[in-house]
């Protein structure tokens, strides 16, 4: 069965219609990226599928049970987790309490009022992993708004990460990034995908990127389907090429 | 941010409140004013709880503060005279209030968040002002004092020793703050933290930031009050001026001067806020031109509070 279903969803802004009539289905432990020039409606369809907005008309599936009105807490607990264009972290504390918060949640304690030592040192021990997996071991006690723009989004990946979502959803993870950070989180994307079988939807811009990672890509063009398939598909598309690669190249 | 283990800062704070009935008559001070702080200092603490660790502001705590007050007051005037069980009622009041109030207001957020929670405290000022039968009204509720507490093998004269009472304030509040520090460390007040941070983090993290906000809203009502019930109690007395919404901008002046973002900052604030009325007023009527100017003079230069620049001061 399919992790992720969209069934012809549509959202409207007033007259805007951000995004029109749009069905995509993602397989366990696929990587699908999708694209689209600016306003191509990439991050309202992101939103839709995160809960951020409800569809005016459409539904989502995920893992068979209907979600579209679903609250996007209830979708986290349900396996969905997502990091956000513009980073979202809790600045003022430190990266170990940012990982700690999300295993806590993850964990089913986040309305204990204390924590017993067995639990306590179980949370310490996943945060240390994950900690590890996202290169962030040694700045685990500086506060997360003092990092570079590259750990910064480390982090938030390794909190959407210490959910233990089956799906994970990347709205431009390497936006803003220099050379070495893009490569960097790439890698730790790539990583995720490999070896922890994660399923993973991102959207980005980076076309590198895109091509290096995706098991299949969608284009969207102006709240609309423009195209789906693989990466060398796309790089032949006709029509994809005109609306969006062309202008690129 | 804090680390709330028992540490120096800690230390000191506990030895000065509990040696304060020792060293205030020293400085020109007098044992009531301490107890005053101390319940001053639980209010603002509490109100800290939401304002400073869950990054929500409420501008009406004087409704529960008063409704703790009014509900100690009435359990010892109509009901039965005992210290502990007039406490218990009168906090149970205040909480029972908070939770039934939180959820029609808890999906407010910022400036409308506040002006609901003014608009719904000042319904309860009213109702004590104009149900003079019951509450007395405008005159307050008098013709009733704190009874000594009986423990079996000792008994607690509150009534006549102010020291007695200072320090059944005293532990009253350290069970309360106590409380309070104890669950800012769990995985709970961690989501607390979280949804101050930064609410959209947390709501996509699964937390369902509404309902932990009800959470905090309602410990936090709890412990103002909590503080209501002392203040009843320290002044054997209340008026509907306790639920007024100037007295719920007391709380806020005295957090945001003392520091909200530290543990104790309420605390200092209090302090500094209660010894200068009590100095300033004795001089002139216009006390709080004075307290105003101070507060917006922290406010422009100091904005961690007073607190902040002595942490700062000690950092660097």
């Amino acid at each position: 069965m399919s992790l992720l279903q969209i069934e012809n969803v549509s959202k409207h802004f007033g007259s805007l219609i951000a995004v029109n009539d749009i069905s995509m289905t993602v397989e366990p432990g696929e990587l699908r990226a999708i694209i689209g020039p600016n306003g191509a409606g990439k991050t309202t369809f992101f939103n839709l599928i995160t809960g951020f907005f409800s569809p005016t008309s459409g539904r989502i599936l995920f893992d068979g049970h209907d979600i579209s009105g679903l609250l996007p807490a209830r979708r986290v607990w349900l396996g969905m987790a997502r990091t956000f264009q513009v980073t979202e972290v809790f600045p003022e504390l430190s990266v170990r309490e940012n990982l700690r918060i999300p295993v806590e949640v993850a964990s089913g304690l986040r309305l204990r009022p204390w924590l017993s030592a067995p639990d306590d040192v179980k949370i310490r021990d996943r945060v240390a992993e994950l900690l590890d997996m996202g290169g962030l071991t040694d700045k685990a006690g500086r506060q997360v708004g003092e990092l570079s723009h590259g750990d910064q989004r480390a982090t938030e990946i390794m909190m959407a990460l210490a959910l233990n979502p089956r799906l994970l959803l990347l709205d431009e993870p390497t936006a803003g990034m220099g050379d070495q950070e893009t490569y960097d989180i790439t890698q730790l994307i790539r990583r995720l995908h490999k070896e922890a079988k994660l399923t993973i939807v991102l959207i980005e811009h980076d076309m590198r990127v895109v091509f290096h990672l995706a098991d299949r890509i969608m284009v969207l063009d102006q709240g609309k389907f423009l195209a789906e398939g693989t990466p060398p598909e796309i790089a032949a598309n006709q029509a994809v090429q005109t609306a969006y690669l062309g202008q690129a190249a | 941010m804090d680390k709330l283990n028992l540490r120096s800062g800690d230390i000191i704070v506990w030895l000065l409140l509990l040696s304060a009935p020792f060293w205030l008559p020293l400085m020109g001070g007098y044992i009531e004013l301490g107890s005053e702080v101390v319940v001053f200092a639980l209010a603002a603490m509490a109100l800290n709880f939401l304002l400073g660790y869950t990054g929500v502001l409420s501008f009406g705590h004087a409704a529960y503060f008063g409704l703790g007050a009014y509900g100690t007051a009435m359990t010892m005037k109509y009901l039965v005279e005992s210290t502990p069980l007039a406490i218990l009622i009168g906090t149970a009041v205040g909480a029972v209030a908070a939770a039934i109030i939180g959820p029609l207001i808890v999906r407010l957020r910022g400036v409308y968040f506040a002006m609901c929670t003014i608009a719904f405290g000042q319904v309860f000022y009213f109702i004590a002002f104009q149900w003079r039968d019951v509450t007395g009204g405008d005159d307050g509720l008098s013709a009733w004092h704190r009874m000594p507490i009986d423990f079996g093998f000792a008994q607690l004269d509150i009534l006549n020793s102010n020291k007695a009472f200072y320090y059944l304030t005293l532990a009253v509040f350290a069970l309360a703050v106590g409380f309070m520090a104890f669950l800012l460390r769990s995985p709970f007040g961690r989501t607390l933290l979280a949804i101050r941070e930064n609410e959209r983090r947390a709501r996509f993290l699964g937390i369902p930031v509404d309902r932990h906000i009800w959470l905090s809203w309602v410990i936090s009502c709890t412990m103002v009050s909590l503080a209501g019930a002392l203040y009843a109690l320290l002044n054997d007395f209340v008026d509907p001026r306790a639920l007024r919404w100037d007295q719920s901008g007391t709380f806020v002046i005295m957090t945001v001067l003392g520091g909200m973002r530290s543990f104790w900052g309420p605390l200092v604030g209090a302090a500094i806020f209660i010894v200068l009325r009590d100095y300033i007023s004795s001089h002139t009527e216009n006390w709080q031109s004075f307290v105003g100017l101070i507060f917006v003079l922290v406010v422009l230069f100091f904005p961690r509070g007073v607190l902040g620049i002595i942490r700062r001061k000690a950092a660097s």
